[in-house]
């Protein structure tokens, strides 16, 4: 909807500068995510590996597909197709962290022939 | 079949329609109109529903005694399995949105057509596609895991569990796509001056149906990507002798699954409260609250798939919460049945067949809804689970509920889409079979499950003996109310009164198109007003259908 | 959003379909379509996280140990290529939005290029771990100790790797009665959250089940690499005929919106299967 000097009427140019700004950043954070696995940080690693990617992927989907200039409802749409992913993965951590007591690893009882 | 049918019939008024405009093999199978795809999907699905309904009389016909009857203990766990899969994934998912919500969406919206008419298509050629490949694993000699390919027993049993499940995969896009377009369709093409709340509730069903097919869909087909992985290559991430986790599978399952319930059910409910209004003359009660609910419902779905598996070996802390939650479900279509009665309340109710439908719904979808509140609470869940209590809920709700809307928006449309008006008469006739031919076989199935009566055998205890007896005869019944339908709806495509633009008095936008409607749905601007207010039309008894009374319309 | 676009009355435009009043509401129709079927393609691996997340949070053990066949350096790299991949798309879309028909063609090339590269260090990878037997299921033969790891004293390690090559034959574990089957997997599980904190122990049970999952979600998402390169040369034969250009560039932004996506999966599949501590 943004109008530009150039181009089409009725979508945004990103100019050349921020592209390869937002590159820039991908590519340190990249290198930061890949160092940052030679410091031990216990449990917390993970989450700092997570967090990194979720800045990254941020990036990406505002200036790379130009969700921080389209409708605002494009971001909606995603957003809540990334909130139901994580209450599926929620729920589903939930339970089997539950029912994992109950599990006997590789038994299988009746289950002989494999085709 | 569809090409037979629709270009056999002759034109209705003598004009050119969708109908005959063009001609041929290619221009029906090709076509990028949305009413030419939404009828060959009622074709498609109408003869999946004969193949399944064949099936499910098989499987009656077998329960007639204890022990054989006419097949094998094996070929019976293969035919309810091919009936459960052909009746939910070849017939009503695709049923009500992409066969009738086809045809009449843009309609509705007083639009020429979906937004992405190559999209329509390709999602009918992938669903004709898909249904071919899963109708393909019968002659691969049948499967026999049951429709929700549980995990082992589908990795392991040595039947075409792979054909069948690649099917579904396919057939899960075709439902994205028609799903995608329906809401870029209602995003993008509403008229100028209609706006979400001026929309008829059928819309706002497809919506709630849209978000889900394309919120849910997605995690059914990576279900069937893993479980056919797991079956050529052995990935063991389903199967208990490799280390893996075969509730997983129930909850990856059952999450698209459970919401899939409501894509079946939630456009019924759009068409309910079209009928429900029309044929009440009575301007739909608590629109914003039947709007909202199917919203609410779409929403809720996401949230409940776990009452499928209460006994299957989820932690007490999940069922506890699911069983909360699947209770709430219950709220938002309370709130539409109550809605549903206040618009009859006073209303002047004329009993044409699609009403008789709707009136069939609103008592069957009423026991179905209610005995779910019996599986959803934990303590009695054990007792009845995996019985033919489970069975009746599931049928009421989705024969009962979905199907005989289904009959309700076909008897209700047909005449928009054949331009031919069908034997009323028959037609109430044939209603009240049906209703009544459910209800003895499926209310049986409550009484027998609820005494123990485990679902999917095939010899059982004698004392049940009676209540199978009761229960087939039933589904004879059943059968003969639908062959009679067939029967006057094919009649009436050659015989049939042409119909009037608006036979019903509806007042929702396609009843300003002509019947059938010309290639680019309107001959003329349509008039966008309150899809339910009665108030400024007419009934001519010279055309037998209803007029707008033009110079009082108003320009909202 | 409340309303959709008025038509304006624009000039007819060849691409402008039927239906539609003007190529801005075409535009956003299309636009909108495509993201959803974003958020399709976002579910679909949705769910192969979701077994990722059950498994990793229920067998650390596993993760800590088979991560270590992975190549780290070969992960990052094509990452970097991905990044690069998804910056010459960002520029293609704005040089046909611009009508710079030359560079169109060369970034579009660019990119084509760069997935070409990511298959290719991708099959670098398959072929190693083809070749040592890391592989998914009933195809896990490998009898090897993870790099680091010295020869230890390994006294479980090789039945249980054994094991699931050959499917049922774990069922004798069944012969120790109730107690016995309660007991063992505990065992197991001690071994194993031992060894995610060493350098590697001994290998701890159902090791494949990580490189089932590792299989599925790069083989998966290679595919998604693929159909954009079609996509991508499709559009490069449309460009070559100059029918792009800032009164026509949806096609070249809706493949752009998919292969950003395909990269940002990617982004988030390196730190989960490469990089774990």
């Amino acid at each position: 909807m943004s109008k530009h000097q150039e181009g089409p009427a009725y979508a945004h140019v990103v100019p050349v500068r921020t592209l390869l700004g937002v590159f820039g950043a991908l590519m340190f954070l990249t290198v930061l995510t890949y160092a940052v696995t030679y410091v031990d940080l216990g449990a917390l690693n993970i989450w700092v590996a997570l967090g990194i990617a979720l800045v990254k992927g941020t990036l990406v989907a505002l200036v790379f597909m130009h969700l921080l200039w389209d409708r605002k409802f494009y971001a909606v749409v995603l957003v809540s197709a990334l909130l139901c992913v994580m209450i599926f993965i929620g729920i589903a951590l939930l339970d089997s962290g539950q029912y994992q007591a109950d599990l006997i690893p590789n038994f299988a009882p009746g289950i002989t022939l494999r085709c | 079949m569809s090409t037979h049918d629709a270009t056999a019939a002759p034109p209705a008024v003598g004009s050119e329609n969708y109908l005959n405009c063009s001609h041929g093999f290619r221009s029906w199978f090709f076509t990028l109109d949305h009413k030419r795809i939404g009828v060959m999907y009622l074709a498609s699905i109408l003869s999946f529903f004969l193949l399944g309904g064949i099936l499910a009389l098989l499987i009656r016909t077998e329960l007639l005694t204890p022990t054989r009857t006419l097949m094998s203990a094996d070929d019976y766990n293969k035919v309810f399995t091919l009936h459960g899969a052909i009746m939910i994934f070849l017939f009503i998912i695709p049923g009500i949105p992409a066969a009738l919500g086809n045809f009449v969406l843009p309609l509705m919206l007083g639009a020429k057509d979906v937004a992405l008419p190559r999209l329509n298509l390709a999602s009918y050629h992938l669903y004709l596609i898909g249904a071919l490949i899963a109708v393909l694993s019968i002659v691969q000699g049948g499967v026999d895991a049951g429709w929700t390919f549980y995990a082992p027993y589908s990795t392991t049993t040595n039947t075409a569990v792979v054909t069948l499940t690649f099917g579904v995969f396919v057939l899960g896009f075709s439902s994205v796509f028609t799903g995608l377009n329906f809401i870029v369709t209602m995003h993008k093409m509403r008229p100028a001056g209609m706006g979400w709340f001026d929309m008829p509730l059928m819309l706002w069903a497809l919506y709630a149906t849209s978000i889900i097919q394309v919120l849910a869909t997605p995690i059914l087909g990576i279900t069937m990507v893993l479980l056919i992985v797991e079956r050529v290559m052995g990935i063991g991430i389903f199967d208990p002798a490799l280390g893996g986790d075969p509730v997983l599978y129930q909850h990856f399952f059952w999450f698209y699954s459970h919401p899939a319930v409501y894509i079946m059910i939630l456009p019924a409910m759009g068409i309910i409260s079209e009928v429900v209004s029309v044929f009440s003359r009575k301007h739909i009660f608590g629109y914003r609250a039947i709007a909202y609910s199917s919203i609410a419902i779409a929403a809720f779905s996401f949230l409940v798939w776990g009452h499928h598996m209460f006994t299957s070996g989820q932690s007490e802390l999940m069922n506890m919460i699911f069983s909360a939650l699947t209770f709430s479900v219950s709220i938002p279509s309370a709130v539409k049945m109550f809605n549903w009665l206040s618009t009859m309340y006073k209303g002047s109710i004329r009993f044409d067949t699609p009403m008789i439908y709707a009136l069939s719904f609103m008592f069957l979808f009423g026991i179905g809804g209610l005995t779910g509140l019996f599986l959803g609470s934990l303590a009695t869940d054990i007792h009845l689970h995996d019985t033919y209590f489970v069975v009746a809920h599931f049928h009421y709700v989705m024969f009962g509920g979905t199907v005989i809307a289904f009959l309700a928006g076909l008897h209700y449309w047909w005449p928009k889409m054949f331009g031919r008006m069908y034997d009323e008469k028959w037609g109430r006739i044939s209603a009240i079979i049906i209703s009544v031919g459910f209800n003895i076989t499926f209310f049986t199935q409550f009484v027998m499950g609820s005494q123990g009566m485990p679902r999917r055998y095939y010899a059982y205890v004698d004392k049940f003996e009676p209540y199978h007896v009761i229960s087939s005869f039933g589904s004879y019944l059943m059968a003969a109310g639908f062959f009679m339908t067939a029967w006057y709806l094919v009649k009436s495509l050659y015989r049939g009164r042409p119909a009037p633009a608006n036979p019903w008095g509806g007042a929702a936008m396609e009843w300003q198109a002509a019947s059938p409607p010309v290639l680019h749905n309107f001959t003329e601007e349509p008039v966008v007003g309150d899809p339910y207010d009665y108030s400024n039309q007419d009934y001519d008894p010279a055309i037998g259908g209803y007029v707008l009374r033009k110079p009082e319309v108003s320009d909202r | 959003m409340s309303t959709p676009h008025e038509g304006r009355g624009e000039h007819a435009d060849p691409h402008l379909q039927h239906h539609f009043q003007s190529m801005a509401q075409q535009y956003d129709s299309g636009k909108f379509g495509m993201w959803l079927f974003l958020v399709t393609e976002v579910l679909l691996f949705g769910g192969l996280f979701c077994a990722y997340a059950v498994y990793r949070a229920n067998h650390p053990e596993i993760f800590a140990y088979a991560h270590q066949f992975l190549d780290k350096t070969l992960g990052g790299l094509n990452t970097l290529v991905l990044i690069v991949s998804s910056l010459t798309m960002a520029m293609a879309v704005r040089c046909a939005q611009l009508g710079q028909q030359r560079r169109l063609k060369q970034m579009l090339a660019a990119t084509l290029l760069c997935a070409c590269v990511f298959l290719a260090v991708k099959g670098v990878e398959y072929e190693h771990k083809w070749k040592h037997g890391l592989l998914w299921g009933t195809r896990y033969t490998s009898q090897e100790a993870a790099p680091a790891a010295a020869a230890a004293p390994a006294t479980e390690a090789p039945a249980a790797i054994a094991a699931p090559a050959d499917g049922g034959t774990t069922l004798p574990h069944a012969a120790a009665g109730p107690a016995g089957l309660a007991a063992e997997p505990q065992t197991g599980h001690g071994a194993g959250a031992h060894g995610g904190h060493g350098p590697a122990g001994p290998a701890p049970r159902n090791v494949h089940l990580f490189f089932g999952i590792y299989f599925v979600m790069t083989g998966l998402h290679g595919i998604h690499v693929l159909a954009g390169m079609i996509a991508i040369v499709w559009l490069l034969r449309r460009s070559a005929a100059g029918e792009f250009g800032p009164e026509y560039f949806a096609p070249v932004d809706f493949v752009g919106l998919y292969w950003h996506l395909v990269d940002l999966i990617w982004i988030f599949l390196f730190p989960l299967l490469y990089l774990i501590h």
